[in-house]
């Protein structure tokens, strides 16, 4: 199994965390990763993306311009890297500030009202988590048990206390995610 | 074995530097390397193993430092990024004319000038041809994985203070900030005044004694017949590590036709587009430096008697393919195919070049 993923949205939506819990979770269950982010001037409300692989085999090139799935969470991503999905992919949005819908008809696409939902449960930083959440039910690359893990290993000390919360959301996300219909 | 971690390529640089009984790095900050000096500078290692780190007044400050820690026989490092490298080269020539041993980490970046931050392979001349003036090399080792950033810090520092000779990591921002697995070393302490003594006593300033000359650490000599002695020495030297410390590693070359030669990141895209060419029946390997200087011309000589063609690729206009024709010397075709400028090439267009390569014979 390699599942070659690209998360792609505004800077300070936790874009790069996620990827990096998703990287974590790999490694603990024995899995090869690679976490490569773009790294321009980026910063708060700018464009931020990072490309995350996860493997059984040992990973070749941790950079691809292709992907299996395509996690996107502003316009400019989805102009981007929509066409980037590999045919029979997966593309999961926010259709918050979507002002264009995907409209490609031959890869899987999944909707997941993020924004709403983290608003709802009243802590807007629990967004990432809650698309992760929908990420993994399409697609259960890692267990539940090792996001927890990996959140464990990945947050300081300090923040443990916050976990409970992020397995609430990845749940809630799991729940929430649905079909996209043209 | 040691610890398991997922690290940054270049916080995998920094911890192997604390692990590995580093003395002092002295560096200024830019991107896409400033993690090293913050990874340092958050862990603290002056209050736990003694090493020193120092954010200097510029590059040149920095290069200089280096020349005086390592006068010293201490284990010192600095780290840059291209136009930064670009400001230590002088200093890197007197290392180099001095025969001090110290370890430079160049994470390149697109150039020429202040160029971009993107990654970039545009400093394989700067690296290997020398750069600054005069006859001189440094070691030159191209990691293409967090794992080698970390290895290749120890290594260097074993084979900088084997030769007396500056090592340099010639890495890019593909490397430098990705994050993989990492098995971390287990910590080795600095050197203590007695093993400093043991190990580089004949020539380092450790403090003299009465019962020996002083010890002179210069790269000036006025008289050019000593001058041209001085080079002889250092040219038998380089000779010496052509022969003992060349590393290559081969990817499906057993029965290949066709032959990839990348380093560094660009090994890594085109290791994927081995797996691709194969998948379409086209037989592809792949050799990847992992030193680029001392260069495998020998091994490459040798596939030149087995393979059709040769395919340089490097993230630069065209550099280390001189390398690659030296070693073909006329045998095969040899050509290149590169994106520049801060542009990372595909693993698809990296086999559509090949496809075209094989096609032209060019």
């Amino acid at each position: 199994m390699t599942e070659e993923i690209i998360i792609a949205g505004f800077g300070g939506q936790g874009v790069l965390s996620m990827g990096k819990i998703l990287a974590y979770s790999g490694v603990m269950q024995n899995q090869e990763v690679t976490w490569m982010p773009s790294y321009g001037p980026e910063m708060r409300g700018g464009t931020a993306n990072v490309t995350v692989i996860v493997s059984d085999e040992r990973i070749s090139s941790p950079i691809v311009h292709q992907y299996d799935t395509a996690i996107i969470l502003n316009q400019q991503s989805m102009d981007k890297f929509e066409k980037t999905v590999k045919t029979g992919g997966i593309l999961l949005f926010d259709p918050n500030g979507i002002t264009h819908p995907p409209k490609r008809t031959d890869i899987k696409i999944f909707a997941i009202d993020g924004v709403e939902e983290a608003t709802r449960m009243g802590n807007p930083k629990t967004f990432n988590m809650i698309v992760l959440g929908a990420y993994l039910k399409i697609k259960p690359v890692v267990k539940t048990e090792n996001v927890e893990k990996g959140l464990r290993k990945s947050l300081p000390e300090r923040h443990h206390k916050l976990i409970p919360m992020n397995i609430d959301a990845i749940k809630l996300g799991m729940e929430k995610v649905k079909e996209f219909s043209l | 074995m040691g610890e398991l971690k997922l690290m940054k390529g270049n916080e995998a640089i920094a911890e192997a530097a604390m692990r590995c009984g580093c003395d002092g790095y002295f560096g200024y900050p830019i991107t896409p390397q400033s993690e090293i000096m913050e990874t340092l500078m958050l862990a603290k290692p002056w209050e736990t193993t003694g090493m020193v780190v120092l954010q200097a007044e510029s590059e040149v400050a920095s290069i200089n430092m280096l020349y005086g820690g390592a006068s010293c026989g201490k284990k010192v490092m600095t780290s840059s990024s291209s136009p930064g490298i670009s400001l230590m080269l002088e200093g890197i020539s007197y290392l180099a004319g001095a025969e001090l041993p110290c370890l430079i980490v160049n994470v390149v970046r697109g150039g020429p000038g202040l160029g971009t931050i993107q990654p970039s392979q545009a400093d394989y001349f700067q690296t290997t041809k020398g750069g600054g003036h005069g006859d001189y090399q440094v070691i030159a080792l191209a990691p293409a994985s967090v794992q080698e950033m970390n290895d290749f810090v120890g290594l260097g520092f074993d084979l900088a203070f084997k030769y007396r000779i500056p090592s340099l990591i010639l890495t890019d921002g593909v490397i430098g900030q990705m994050m993989e697995k990492v098995i971390v070393a287990e910590s080795k302490p600095r050197w203590t005044d007695a093993e400093i003594k043991k190990i580089s006593g004949t020539w380092a300033t450790t403090g003299k004694t009465k019962d020996r000359e002083r010890h002179v650490i210069t790269s000036l000599n006025l008289e050019s017949e000593k001058q041209e002695i001085h080079n002889h020495h250092l040219q038998a030297k380089y000779r010496e590590i052509e022969v003992n410390e060349v590393r290559f590693e081969e990817f499906q070359t057993k029965d290949a036709e066709y032959l990839y030669v990348a380093y560094g990141s660009s090994a890594r895209i085109c290791q994927k587009s081995v797996q691709l060419a194969r998948a379409k029946g086209i037989k592809v390997g792949l050799l990847r430096p992992i030193t680029v200087w001392p260069y495998p011309t020998v091994r490459l000589s040798e596939l030149a008697n087995q393979v059709k063609g040769m395919l340089a690729v490097e993230m630069s206009a065209g550099q280390m393919v001189y390398d690659v024709r030296l070693a073909a010397n006329g045998k095969i075709p040899v050509s290149h195919f590169g994106r520049y400028g801060g542009v990372i090439p595909s693993p698809d267009e990296v086999l559509v070049a090949m496809e075209k390569f094989i096609k032209e014979g060019k």
